[in-house]
């Protein structure tokens, strides 16, 4: 157990690494926003003066070393818009962008679970089909257009939601809502595919041919089973929430991190946008550590010794 | 004389039977109400976004201020000569929706031919030399995936610049690795079979063996596979184009007709709606498609 720990750790710290270098070298070879921030009259020598002192003119893997070294004690460098530390900006975003993430998980895993735990049950009825129906739909829509519909809807037609800034739950619904929807329709698609194949599993017959009730055999049972693969799922589909909240933030003018690295990027802001991805992509790779070691405690049946082939 | 003989041979032997296969599999797909139904949907979505110019020959371009935010035809105050309405700048908004199609048609479908091609290359080494080299691909594997994919396509693109090639590269390109992982799986369970150490036996070079041995019989889930990500490809590419980051103006796209006209959401409600609509009926149409697909011959690809 303790080694398939620390094989998980050191595979964290090879793509934390990978991440990095990624996130750098892309963000580098973008346009020179030395141009940028000075006066469209400013004379070559300034120019020059700026670029040298931002450190821009060293060799790019010189470059990397310094963002590396730095990032390990916690400093992502300085934000050429905000004239501020990298790392104080994205601590002040985050909250706002792991708060809409967590609204439209707690939206897509309460309603897409039950649905497809009831589609599985009442396999090839009209509700399964209904319900897979209206999940196909959510599958196939954008959510940010989702959005924009939401807005139109409870905002200009009823006018009863805000339709932009944070604050209060009012403010939270939408953003939440047009994440969490499409998600939902995931979920509850890939919980009524693994429910049926867990109940065509010998064990279930045989609790059933002990007489126990259905009810019984589905919550006791079957559930447990079906739960353990939506584990993994949910937690990489967290950082494709944290992802799509870039645009939905932007419609709905939440104050987060998404909204941000899209501004960032029209700015040229070049360590704040390596700074947001960096985080981004660190919360990702937790996330996804959480979710390997929780495995192992909820499936004694994988082996932990043996996920070379994995 | 012989010279036909040996045509005639070559058309029963080798082509017939791929005929055969083909139409069996369009039966197959044909017999699931649903897979049909976005076939044909997806058939007739294709050919409009061809054929449009021949029975639809206004300029999406045409700026007309004195006609702005003319309504759809079935509303009071629409008319005719706009079925759909104009936008902002009187500009018909059908016309634009028929421009739009092709551009996330086109991204979506060289896109996922591009994460096919990475994915099915990668894949296939990974697999078949194994050790070193498996190791070295799959790592990257995983930092591939552990990358934000919405981030990485932004960054990039911002990198690059907006242009419709790019587009197509970086999707294709952060998207190869379901299609590696896939391949890769099937080839690990074929390297061994007999018919490969047979033909490795006789000294058949390791790529012809690769091409021409394991690569058919491992390339269908992939097409499945394809088809199902083609959605979300066209998802991505209308919020490239939403940020102002997808294929460049003056070509109209879905995602960009949101994005101006999400500005007069109170004013114009078509403006914001019918480019969603065009959107969500393409998709639909893939994705009845391809669960059609998966269900008919890969069960197995269920849970993606």
């Amino acid at each position: 157990m303790l080694r398939y720990i620390l094989k998980r750790l050191w595979y964290t710290v090879y793509v934390i690494v990978g991440i990095s270098m990624i996130s750098f070298f892309f963000v580098h070879l973008s346009g020179d926003p030395v141009m940028l921030m000075l006066p469209g009259d400013a004379s070559d020598q300034e120019i020059e003066e700026l670029r040298e002192q931002l450190g821009f003119n060293d060799p790019l893997h010189e470059q990397y070393w310094r963002f590396a070294y730095n990032a390990v004690q916690g400093d992502l460098g300085n934000s050429l818009y905000f004239n501020a530390p990298v790392m104080k900006i994205v601590l002040e975003r985050l909250p706002a962008s792991l708060e809409l993430a967590i609204a439209a998980m707690f939206i897509a895993l309460s309603i897409g679970i039950p649905l497809g735990i009831i589609s599985a049950v009442r396999h090839g009825t009209m509700l399964d089909m209904g319900s897979m129906l209206v999940a196909l739909f959510g599958l196939s829509m954008p959510h940010f257009w989702l959005g924009i519909m939401l807005m139109l809807f409870f905002s200009v037609f009823l006018g009863w939601l805000p339709t932009s800034g944070r604050g209060t739950l009012a403010h939270l619904i939408m953003p939440a809502l047009s994440l969490g929807l499409p998600l939902m329709a995931m979920f509850a698609r890939l919980t009524r595919s693994v429910m049926l194949e867990v109940l065509n599993l010998d064990y279930i017959r045989t609790a059933r041919a002990k007489g126990l009730k259905e009810i019984i055999v589905i919550s006791k049972h079957a559930l447990k089973n079906t739960l353990i693969p939506l584990v993994t799922v949910a937690g990489m589909q967290f950082s494709a929430i944290l992802g799509g909240t870039v645009i939905i933030e932007t419609v709905f003018a939440w104050p987060g991190l998404g909204r941000l690295v899209v501004q960032a990027i029209f700015r040229r802001d070049y360590p704040l946008v390596q700074g947001i991805v960096f985080v981004l992509a660190l919360i990702f790779v937790g996330m996804n550590l959480i979710v390997d070691i929780l495995y192992v405690y909820l499936d004694p049946q994988i082996s932990y010794t043996e996920d070379k082939e994995k | 004389m012989n010279e036909k003989s040996s045509t005639l041979l070559y058309i029963t032997d080798e082509i017939s039977p791929r005929l055969r296969l083909m139409a069996d599999t369009f039966k197959e797909v044909a017999r699931r109400p649903s897979a049909l139904a976005g076939g044909i949907l997806l058939v007739i979505i294709i050919l409009t976004s061809i054929f449009f110019p021949f029975f639809y020959s206004v300029d999406p371009l045409d700026i007309n201020l004195l006609q702005r935010f003319t309504p759809p035809a079935w509303q009071e105050a629409g008319s005719l000569a706009h079925p759909l309405g104009t936008d902002n700048l009187g500009r018909d908004i059908l016309a634009r929706i028929f421009y739009g199609s092709r551009v996330s048609l086109i991204v979506g479908f060289a896109a996922v031919l591009v994460a096919e091609i990475v994915g099915i290359i990668l894949g296939l080494i990974s697999g078949y030399y194994g050790g070193k080299i498996d190791n070295f691909i799959m790592r990257i594997a995983d930092i591939f995936n552990a990358y934000p994919f919405m981030l990485l396509t932004i960054s990039v693109m911002a990198v690059l610049g907006p242009s419709t090639f790019n587009l197509i590269l970086v999707l294709g390109i952060s998207d190869w690795v379901t299609y590696a992982r896939t391949i890769r799986g099937s080839v690990l369970s074929l390297k061994n079979k007999e018919f490969v150490e047979a033909s490795r036996a006789i000294g058949t070079s390791h790529p012809v063996i690769i091409f021409r041995h394991i690569l058919p019989n491992v390339i269908s889930p992939l097409l499945i596979l394809g088809t199902l990500r083609v959605g979300s490809i066209i998802i991505w590419e209308s919020g490239l184009s939403f940020l102002g980051m997808g294929v460049p103006p003056p070509m109209p796209t879905w995602g960009r007709m949101l994005a101006e006209g999400r500005v007069y959401i109170t004013e114009a409600w078509w403006l914001v709606c019918l480019p969603g609509f065009a959107i969500l009926l393409t998709i639909l149409s893939v994705n009845l498609l391809g669960d059609g697909l998966r269900d008919a011959f890969d069960p197995r690809l269920k849970n993606i």
